[in-house]
């Protein structure tokens, strides 16, 4: 363990991992993935469903065996020394299942136990902020109330590394605010957070640095800053009449007209001038969503690889 | 009650889709168990006089009796080749009607798995009409099919329409009885668990009822495993038997239908209660306490209570035995002690097989868990891998031990009431626990597989089914001694118990060690496969 420690102090990765290969049969879920994450670092992991999010992180929590390559997690082996490692890690699946006659109080307390211990107050505190009645048993909790307890357990839980894979997939706008609240909170405290997500925006808002991945490699990697030209809104809107020259604003791309329904994709710059021309055409009705990674994707990186891979 | 329905079609097809090889593979082994055992008893009693002898040590034989029934025509040999089929046979069936009919309704229900297709186009009662329909059409394809084998060996024709018969309508009614079943619970274990509960109490009250010194008594009519019997197939074909079934399955289907539609998808008949806010759980260890401890307590009262009515029937063997041969042959081989000793041996042995099941089930637990994902959320906390895979191996051994203490000082309570003698509890314990080892393999197989093939966990069943197949007809079919001997119930020891018997448990427990350990080095190694 002394010797754990003091490689660990020596480098400031807490993850660490080069070429990893791990494959299902004849589908390479992983296929020479390399992701470092530095301590300290809020690092979204982004990539559409399917791409090796969760199988990453299995393998760094030693539930899965690499084919080849080699990871290194908080200075250790994540495979030989999976218990050892957990005790500094808190970790929420993509899926949270529960034991349905289990309450979901008895469930936190449980896996915090295994953890070593929560800090009571600390419990209390997030299962306020979740809005979560820990008396309900677990079967009767929704998808979302499912994912709140696997969340209070993992935060309320004194680590180095939060492992937090589409940790929002069944929350409420509501809770996903007070989430990012919480992700913010860690890394203000010096803790290391990897978030995977395949919501674009969610990682924007959080992370400090981002590694995309896309059938089983990572593709991207950097701070925000440098990827930022990923990222377009899309926009569609009702008038009552349809203005000319809206592919003429800089920043609008792919702009469709369908009767009296405008819709186009935008780059930040663009978008105030686009809502300017729209608003003065008459503006009945006015959606706006960041782009699925899935649309990144087609449009950065065409279709040309292989076919989606992967277990998630 | 259209719209309800909508869909039922496609649940039929999908449910034989995902079962083919499971309803095919049982159907056709159930109709081949039949023609072998009537084939084979052709060739063990060619000359009536040799079933007449037969039939009637059978029927003054009370482990016998309490086991397969009685003979009703000792001329017959449809009757003799099929006496173990008759009962014992429609219990298997009924249990395998059980599982499929959970399957395909609570199982699939408490997966999440209906809820994806209710959202498509799929009535309220559909999923429950789909599982009846596969349940009903397997039962009969398997007694017409059983009927065809039998007339195929040379058996008259009415009797194996007859019996044929009877074993499709027992199918369709405990068929029925999971539908029922499957509403109560929220779990498919405990669906399944109230299922066999059912099997098992039909299964005891014939036995009780066919004992009676002019059995059978009211107690047989009151089962429908014992209606099975009292169709008396080969030996008079009473066809109108076959409406006390099929009247059970009227009132059953209704019920069923009636449970569904009073409750919600997911949710039982009893409501959840709220649980407490702050658990108690300390580690993973308390966790498989609390996940086996439900099933664990209905099967301990189960065997307390069957176990203590086994125990009183011991000391009224004796007086099955009419003919003075029979006395004469009994007392040489050392009188009545020797009688009632063979018949709790015999009780013991089949204690000991049925707790090699629970066995299998709560080891199940391990495959059960990764599945789910449970597994997942406690590995990655610093609970390492052999930790967790111990709590659930420790809980199964522990609760085939404690389940055979508890129907060993049922059996013997039960005896020594009956005779107003203590004396003999000491022993039966010795023998009830004397089959622990033997339940231990077979969890220690589920360890086994579950290590180095996980997806295969389930098959221990099917060796166990085998097991028990090979037990009660490999000695008529011919089997090989080396086939029969890789059974570990042939090894557990019989009343009385002696030093002989130390060598074997010890083999026995040394077996599951190193199944178990097996086990360990496979799952240390391999990937979770959820």
């Amino acid at each position: 363990m002394t010797a754990v420690t003091s490689i660990d102090s020596s480098s400031d990765l807490v993850v660490d991992a080069r070429g990893l290969v791990k494959s299902f049969g004849r589908t390479k879920a992983l296929d020479g993935l390399d992701l470092q994450v530095a301590r300290g670092e809020v690092h979204g992991f982004l990539g559409p469903n399917g791409a090796g999010k969760t199988t990453t992180l299995r393998v760094l929590l030693g539930l899965l065996r690499l084919d080849a390559g080699t990871a290194r997690l908080l200075g250790g082996d994540p495979w030989r020394e999976a218990a050892q490692l957990h005790r500094r890690l808190a970790y929420v699946p993509g899926d949270v299942a529960l034991w349905p006659n289990l309450s979901g109080g008895e469930v936190i307390d449980l896996l915090g136990r295994l953890q070593g211990g929560h800090d009571r107050t600390r419990r209390d505190r997030f299962l306020e902020l979740f809005d979560l009645d820990p008396t309900k048993k677990s079967r009767t909790y929704s998808k979302g109330n499912r994912q709140k307890v696997a969340l209070v357990a993992a935060l309320a839980t004194d680590a180095e590394l939060y492992l937090l894979d589409e940790p929002t997939a069944g929350l409420d706008p509501l809770r996903e605010a007070d989430f990012r609240t919480c992700v913010r909170e860690l890394r203000d405290d010096g803790r290391t957070v990897l978030l995977s997500s395949h919501i674009l925006s969610e990682a924007e808002a959080l992370s400090d640095r981002v590694s995309i991945i896309r059938s089983g490699r990572v593709v991207e990697t950097g701070p925000l800053e440098q990827l930022r030209h990923l990222t377009r809104t899309s926009v569609i809107a009702d008038v009552t009449a349809v203005p000319e020259g809206l592919d003429r604003i800089p920043g609008v791309h792919d702009v469709r007209v369908e009767n009296h329904r405008v819709s186009a994709q935008v780059e930040e710059h663009g978008l105030a001038p686009l809502v300017q021309a729209l608003g003065a055409a008459g503006l009945r009705t006015l959606t706006s969503q960041p782009p699925t990674l899935e649309e990144l994707f087609l449009r950065h990186y065409g279709t040309t690889a292989s076919a989606r891979r992967g277990d998630d | 009650m259209t719209s309800a329905l909508a869909g039922t079609g496609a649940l039929v097809r999908l449910a034989l889709r995902r079962d083919r090889w499971l309803l095919s593979g049982w159907i056709l082994l159930f109709a081949l168990m039949t023609g072998f055992s009537a084939s084979a008893t052709a060739d063990l009693y060619p000359s009536v006089q040799d079933r007449v002898a037969a039939a009637d040590t059978i029927n003054s034989t009370a482990s016998l009796v309490a086991l397969y029934g009685r003979i009703y025509d000792p001329a017959s040999l449809g009757a003799l080749s099929l006496i173990k089929l008759t009962a014992f046979g429609a219990a298997l069936l009924s249990v395998l009607m059980v599982v499929i009919a959970v399957r395909h309704t609570r199982a699939e229900e408490e997966s999440g798995r209906l809820e994806l297709v209710a959202g498509g186009i799929v009535g309220r009662h559909a999923p429950l009409t789909a599982a009846l329909v596969v349940g009903f059409g397997a039962s009969v394809l398997l007694g017409l099919l059983t009927t065809g084998t039998l007339v195929a060996v040379g058996l008259p024709s009415g009797g194996s329409l007859a019996f044929g018969l009877g074993w499709a309508a027992t199918g369709m009614a405990f068929t029925a009885v999971a539908g029922v079943t499957a509403q109560v619970s929220t779990g498919a274990r405990v669906a399944v668990g109230l299922g066999l509960v059912a099997v098992g109490v039909t299964y005891a009250l014939r036995a009780v009822g066919d004992l009676a010194e002019h059995g059978p008594s009211l107690l047989s009519w009151l089962s429908p495993i014992g209606w099975n019997q009292q169709v008396r197939a080969f030996a008079g074909d009473r066809w109108w038997v076959l409406l006390l079934p099929l009247a059970l399955v009227a009132g059953l289907v209704p019920l069923a239908f009636l449970l569904r539609a009073r409750r919600d998808l997911d949710a039982g008949l009893i409501a959840d209660r709220p649980g407490p806010a702050r658990g108690g759980l300390a580690g993973v260890w308390d966790l498989a306490v609390r996940l086996h401890r439900g099933v664990f307590v209905s099967w301990a009262v189960a065997f307390l209570v069957f176990g203590a009515l086994l125990g009183s029937l011991a000391t009224s063997v004796t007086g099955l035995v009419t003919s003075p041969q029979m006395r004469d042959i009994i007392t040489r081989l050392g009188g009545e002690q020797a009688l009632s000793d063979a018949f709790l041996s015999a009780e013991l042995r089949i204690l000991g097989t049925i707790v090699a099941a629970y066995g299998i089930a709560a080891a199940n637990h391990l495959r059960s868990e990764e599945t789910t994902g449970h597994a997942e959320m406690l590995l990655a906390t610093a609970t390492p891998r052999s930790r967790w895979a111990t709590s659930h191996s420790l809980a199964a051994l522990l609760g085939i031990t404690l389940l055979l203490l508890v129907a060993g000082l049922a059996v013997g309570a039960g005896d020594a009431i009956v005779q107003h003698d203590a004396s003999q509890v000491g022993r039966v314990v010795a023998t009830a626990l004397g089959q622990v080892p033997a339940a231990w393999v077979m969890a220690g197989a589920v360890v086994a597989v579950f290590g180095w093939v996980p997806r295969l966990t389930g098959a221990v069943w099917g060796v166990l089914v085998a097991f028990i197949v090979l037990g009660e007809f490999g000695v008529l079919w011919k089997a090989p001694q080396w086939l029969m001997d890789l059974s570990p119930f042939v090894h557990s020891p019989r009343l009385p118990v002696g030093s002989s018997d130390v060598v074997p448990l010890l083999l026995l427990t040394a077996t599951a060690a190193l199944l178990s350990a097996v086990g360990y080095v496979g799952w240390r190694r391999r990937d979770l496969s959820p």
